[in-house]
This record gives structure tokens, sequence and C-alpha cells, in this order.
């Protein structure tokens, strides 16, 4: 138990996927700082700003951004003190005398959960509608007086405020709070209005009113009317979301009760963790032996093609299948390895990461080596070798800075690929763990309840709506950022 | 080229030789058969005799590589490299855990696999590549920007989605097919309308996008613009001309699925309960039976390499001017 925890209230926890996700972070700030600097970087990236394409699907991806990484601050709560063994009962903790050793929960959470508290915590029995009142099955229930009826029992906290039969009044307090929604998130949204303008009127030269009027009139530079009204649209529905989410289960529940819209968010995270950390894991080693590969020649060109058609020969999702299989079986032969489940699943998680990225490098890798084999033929590296230059500083001086657009597309390129690729391989049972969050293990659990009557669509539909827009966006930025770096589009 | 054929097939051993060591790897030296015991029948029932029995019954409680009891050419084949690996090249495949050999099952499966594949492959070509020369042709227009925008769509969307929304709309909420099953002979294609109609609708997105991508490169090149300056019409040139030239590249990305047909998918097979390869392997992953899992790796390697070569004798009859020395 650490000092910390006794006075931050809790503990903080970082598990391997948070650090990872939090190095991407600091790496893409890194990679921004350095093409500030770097006037042909610069302009690739101004050429994505410039396509409204870019700007729309960029706001929707640093919205899902956000979720995720705000879910990737883990912590374990301390336990309440009433449930702490009585004893150590000094003067208090003023008194200087040891305060009972705090006692941390099993449970490991993130601050999206603590934001998300009261979604999080009021659980139905089972399956509801979304904004119902009741739930979604017909149960036998005892009436005061002893006698029994078959009817939908009210829900313990959906459409509480409205009391017992809701009813009626239902449909005007959605009104009510859907006005509300839209009136805070119109005014959040002018806020931003406000801070974008100011921010591109500073050292322009020109009136407020006037860069104001252009950034509405879409006459900017930078494509910032597609991103505002990209803004307009996510406030909208987050408007929605915190007005009406706490009162109702907006996207429903499932089957044992939990919140959907709760489940689609944490599902968030796990996405971005394939789609990023698979590429980020995978990217040393096809760069490394890409370029030894097509720099170097020789046997070293000979085995690493070998290594890679070994590799390409096995079918994806069966070479998949049989790491994922080893991979449970060290898992669960080895549980002393993990404090807590979480801490289980996320080695699961990253596992599926890294395996998912054996069997994605050798496409990079091979773009790698053929780049390298005609940079290495460049004027400029034959001066560099003839002027005496080592290999390796050759390598990281002017072959890898010349292959970095490739390894760019390839990250963006395979991210909606690998956030498909989850949702199918959860479902085929080598996915991420059973006990994760994820779009996949959602599909999976609520495809059996396609088959009732009435159908329980919507944590279905509450998933793949989340997917789609999650990808929809990915693809489309990746064809912008691939135009605007590779130079055979130019 | 039957001296080509050759070398290219001798070219297959070492890969096909790295692939068998690299599952072997994968599924005895990760985990040793005792790990995979203890896991199989739960790690609280697992007493020593009941691991020996379960090693036994698979016959994993061989050496790996040399056994030193015997004696002779015994000591390297009465062991579980030479039985468990060594074996599949001669398409050895042993038993399933459910004792059934798996070579039969597979010989068996193929049939239904095959005949979901391969009317799905058809279709998917000639939809995508008609859709993609549609788009082609009216190239710039506000058809082909919408054109590309559907694609885009239509590969965001989760092939589960296609898949459990395609079963409802058609199975459930029209009625007009079933939703799974499957029958042998004629009776089967009433099973398998809904399924390649499926398959091929939620191909559609990225292939013919692929395509268009392919046309568009193909149709910027001088001879295009000679078709073009001669007098033929913008038909001619896109079918006498572009796909034609085009076909090299469709060909590198196509060809080498076919064999893997065989395969079948393992999605479709298992919503729609079809007894062929995919669903088999599905099976066999969720009730971990390794022994199918490494006998499927090793077939999914044996026909891709023979997809390669495939492609290969492919390009001579796309182009005449390629030959294979």
């Amino acid at each position: 138990m650490s000092a910390s925890s006794v006075i931050l209230g809790f503990q903080p926890v970082l598990l391997w996927t948070d650090a990872l996700l939090f190095l991407l972070v600091a790496l893409a700030l890194l990679a921004g700082m350095r093409a500030r600097a770097q006037a042909p970087l610069r302009a690739a990236w101004r050429k994505v700003g410039r396509r409204p394409t870019g700007m729309a699907a960029a706001t929707v991806l640093l919205a899902f951004l956000v979720v995720g990484l705000v879910d990737s601050l883990h912590y374990r709560p301390l336990l309440p003190a009433l449930e702490r063994v009585a004893g150590a009962d000094g003067g208090g903790p003023a008194s200087g005398a040891a305060p009972a050793a705090p006692v941390v929960s099993t449970e490991v959470l993130s601050a999206l959960d603590a934001l998300l508290a009261p979604l999080r915590l009021r659980t139905e029995k089972t399956y509801s509608a979304p904004f119902a009142w009741t739930l979604y099955q017909r149960e036998t229930m005892e009436t005061a007086d002893g006698g029994q009826v078959r009817d939908y029992p009210r829900l313990a906290h959906g459409a509480a405020h409205l009391g017992a039969d809701p009813g009626p009044a239902r449909a005007g307090d959605l009104a009510l709070g859907l006005a509300k929604a839209l009136a805070q998130a119109a005014l959040a949204w002018l806020l931003a209005f406000v801070v974008l303008a100011s921010l591109v009127w500073r050292g322009s030269g020109l009136r407020w009113g006037e860069v104001a009027a252009a950034l509405l009139a879409g006459h900017t530079v930078l494509a910032w009317r597609a991103a505002l009204v990209t803004l307009a649209v996510l406030l909208a529905v987050v408007g929605v979301c915190v007005e009406l989410a706490p009162l109702y289960h907006v996207l429903g529940t499932d089957k044992v009760g939990q919140d959907v819209l709760y489940l689609a968010l944490k599902s968030v995270r796990t996405a971005l963790v394939i789609g990023t950390l698979t590429t980020l894991v995978m990217m040393p080693f096809a760069v490394a032996l890409g370029i030894a590969a097509g720099y170097l020649g020789g046997w070293v060109d000979d085995a690493v093609q070998y290594l890679y058609t070994v590799l390409n020969a096995i079918p994806g999702v069966l070479l998949i299948a049989a790491a994922v299989l080893m991979m449970q079986v060290v898992i669960d032969t080895n549980p002393h390895w993990f404090d807590t489940a979480a801490e289980r699943s996320d080695a699961r998680l990253l596992a599926l990461c890294f395996i998912l990225g054996i069997t994605s490098w050798t496409g990079l890798a091979r773009l790698l080596r053929g780049e390298t084999l005609k940079l290495r033929e460049l004027e400029y590296v034959q001066a560099a070798r003839a002027f005496g230059v080592r290999t390796p500083a050759i390598l990281r001086r002017h072959i890898l800075p010349n292959l970095m657009h490739i390894v760019l597309i390839a990250l963006v390129m395979d991210f909606s690929g690998l956030v498909l690729a989850e949702a199918v391989l959860s479902y085929v049972g080598i996915g991420v763990d059973p006990s994760t969050i994820s779009f996949g293990t959602m599909i999976n659990m609520a495809r059996a309840e396609l088959a009732r009557e009435p159908m329980v669509w919507w944590s279905l539909a509450a998933a793949f709506v989340f997917m789609f827009v999650l990808v929809l966006a990915a693809n489309l930025f990746a064809d912008v950022v691939r135009d605007a770096f590779d130079p055979r589009r130019a | 080229m039957p001296a080509y054929l050759l070398r290219r097939l001798l070219y297959a051993v070492p890969i096909l030789i790295g692939v068998n060591l690299l599952t072997f790897v994968l599924f005895f030296v990760v985990n040793s058969p005792d790990d995979m015991a203890r896991m199989h029948i739960g790690v609280k029932r697992a007493t020593p005799e009941a691991i020996e029995r379960w090693k036994v019954e698979r016959g994993y409680d061989k050496p790996m590589f040399i056994n030193d009891a015997a004696s002779g050419s015994a000591r390297f084949t009465e062991t579980l490299f030479f039985d468990k690996s060594l074996r599949m090249f001669a398409l050895e495949f042993g038993r399933a855990d459910d004792g059934r050999d798996i070579g039969q099952e597979i010989r068996e499966r193929m049939g239904p696999s095959l005949a979901i594949a391969l009317p799905t492959f058809v279709l998917s070509l000639v939809v995508s590549i008609s859709f993609a020369l549609l788009l082609v042709f009216f190239r710039a227009t506000w058809l082909d920007f919408w054109g590309v925008v559907l694609c885009v769509a239509m590969m965001s969307i989760s092939s589960l989605f296609y898949i459990i929304g395609g079963q409802w709309l058609v199975s459930k909420l029209w009625a007009l097919v079933p939703i799974s099953g499957y029958a042998p002979g004629l009776d089967a294609a009433r099973f398998l309308v809904l399924p390649v109609l499926i398959s091929v609708v939620a191909g559609i997105g990225s292939s013919a996008r692929w395509y268009r991508t392919i046309f568009l490169e193909e149709i910027s090149k001088d001879y295009v613009r000679t078709a073009r300056a001669k007098g033929l019409s913008e038909l001619a040139v896109l079918f006498r001309h572009v796909l034609r030239n085009a076909l090299i590249p469709i060909l590198t990305g196509v060809v080498v699925v076919i064999p893997l047909l065989f395969m079948g998918s393992l999605l479709v097979e298992s919503f729609f309960a079809i007894p062929g390869l995919g669903s088999y392997t599905i099976d066999a992953i969720n009730a971990q039976d390794f022994a199918v899992v490494r006998a499927m790796v090793f077939i999914g390697s044996v026909l891709y390499i023979v997809g390669l070569i495939l492609t290969d004798l492919s390009y001579t009859l796309a182009d005449p001017r390629v030959r294979l020395q």
C-alpha cells in the first residue's frame, strides 16, 4: 500500500495498454512539434486541414480519442472506512498515529467510470428498451393484497423521477429535456466558436467580425467550417446524453441490466487500443526488418523475405486463432502474474495487439523494403556513402526520415480494419477477454437475443452505430492523410 | 515452363517447413503438452494420472525431437515432432478430440464450403468490377463522387452487421429463405442464396473502390489517349483496353485467394450453420481442439502457395509479354 493512496483517496493503476496509449499520444505530440518545424511536413498537414472531410473526420476522431484517454486513467478506489477492520482508532490523523491501513478495492476503475458513475451504478434487472420505464419482459409480481399479477415491472432507475406511472408525463419531460440539452449544446458551440475565431483572428490583421464571418462562410484556408458543423452535431448528441442519461436509459439496458450507453462508451477505448497499439507494437519490427532487408541486401534480405513469406502463407485468422489459443493457456496457467482481473484482461488485450501485429507487419515490411531499395540508389545516399558516412548514420539521417510517410499512412490505414477485426475475432472467440467491454463482446452478447419477440435490438444497434461512426471517420481521415502524404498522389 | 513450375514447387518446400516449425513451436514449445492437458481437463480436476491419460489418448506422451528409448530410425519417428508435424506433409492429420479422422472430415466438408465460396467469389468479382467500371465511366461527376462515398460507407460497416441484418430482414421479416441450415444436392440452393448474397454485398465497398483506383491509374496512360484519339467510343476504350491492361494488378489480388476458397468463410458458415471447413475451424477453436487447428493452418498455407503459383501462371494468360523461365 503506497502512501499516495492515502493522500489521494485512491491508488493509481497504470495498465500496460494505458502506458502504451499515452506513449503513443506523446509520440504524436512530438511528431507534431517536429512537423511544425519542417516545411514539407507542415505543408502536408495543411493539405489535410484544407479538406473538409479531413477536418470533420478529425473532429470525430478527437472526440473518440478523448473518451478513450479519459477511460485510460485507471485507479483502484479505497474501500469505505466502515468496511475496514475496526482497529487503529487513535486520535485521528492529526495526532501523528498511524491511521488504519487503507484497503483498496480489487476493482479497477477509470476516470470515465467515475464520470459515468450514475450510468454505471444504476443497473436494472434485465433488458429494457431505450427511454422505457418498465422492463422488457412481463414478470409475475405480488400485489399489496397478496394476490399475483403478471405485468411489466417498473424500472428501478429509468424515469424514476416521474413517479410510479410516468406514461403521460414522459413525452413532455423528454421534450423539455431535449430543448434544454439543445440550448446547452448551442451555448457550448457558441463558446467553442468564439474561442476558435479568436485564435484564428490573433495575428491575422483583420477585424474579429471579418474572421468570424469568414469562418461561417467557409472562406478560411483550413476547412474550419466542416469542423464547426461536425462539432455542432457532436455537441447536440453529447448534450442530449448529458441531459437525459442520468434520468433515463437513453440506449436501453442489456441482459444483466447495464446501461448500453455506458457499455458503448467503454468499448471506445478497447477499439482505440486495438486499432492503434497493434500498429505501434509491430512498427519497430517492420521498420527494422524492412530497412535491413532493403539496404543491406544479400542474406539479410533473403532471411527477412523468407520470414515474411512464411508468416504470409498462414491464413491470418488461423494464425491469430492458434496464437490466441496458446496465449490463453499461458495466461490461464499463470494466474499469479496478475493482481486483479482487470490486469489479466489487459494482458490479454495487449497480447492480442501483439498477435495481430505479428500477422500484419509483413505488408508494411514489404513496402518499406521496396522503398529502401529505391532510396539507397539515390544520389544523396550514394554521396553520403562515398563520403564515408557509416551505415547506421545513413539509415538514421537519410533513409528513415524518407520512410516515415509510409509508416504514417500504414498507421491510419490499418486502424479501421483493426477495429472491425476486433468485433469479428471476439465473435469467433479469439478476441478480447469476455470480461473486457468491447464492440465485439457487446455484439456477441446481444446476438442471441434477436430471436426474441419483440426483438431486443438496442444493444446491437448501439454497438454497430458507434463502430460505424468511428470506422467511417477513420476511413475518411485515412484517405485524406494518404492523399496528402503519398507523393505519387500529389 | 515446366522447369519454372518445378523450381516454384521446390521453393515451396522450405516455406512449408517454416510454417510447420512455426506451428510446432506455437503448439508444443510455448506450452508443454502438460499445460494443455491441465487446461483441457480443468485445473481443479487435473491429477497427474488424468494428465497422463489425456496425453496418451492424443499421442502427446512422446518426447519432442529425439526418442532415446527407441533405436534406429524410430529414434526420430517416435517423437512428437515427427508424429504431429512431419506427418502433415503426407496429409496425415491424425484424429480430432472427438475421435474422428481429420483428413476424412476435411474431405467431407470441402463440398459445402466450396458451394458457398465459389458463387460468392465469382459474383462479387463480376459485381465489383462492373460497379467500378461504372464509376470510372462517370468519373469526376456527382455519380462517381456519391458512388465512392457509398463505397466508403459500406466498407465502414461491420461484416457482422451485414450478416445479422440480412438474416433478420430476409429470413425473419420477409420469410423468403430459411434462416440457416444446409441440405446436400440441389436442395442446398435455397440455403445458399442468402449467405452468398450477404457476402457479396459485404465485400462490394472495399473491392469496388480498389478496382476503381486501378482503373483510374490505367486510364491516365498514353495508350488510352491514343485509343480515344483514333475515335474509339468510351465504352470500347474501357472494356477493350483499360480492362485488359488492368488485369495484371487485378489478378495479383484475386488469383491467390482462389485455392483458399476451399477453406470457406468462418463467419458466414457459422452464422448459417453450413457444415463446411469454416464452421469446422470455429468449432475446433471453441472446443480448443488443437489438432484440427494445426491441420487447418497447414492446409491453409499449402493452398496459399498453390495460389501464388497460379497467380504467376495467370500472368502468362493475361499478358503475352510475360514469360516464365
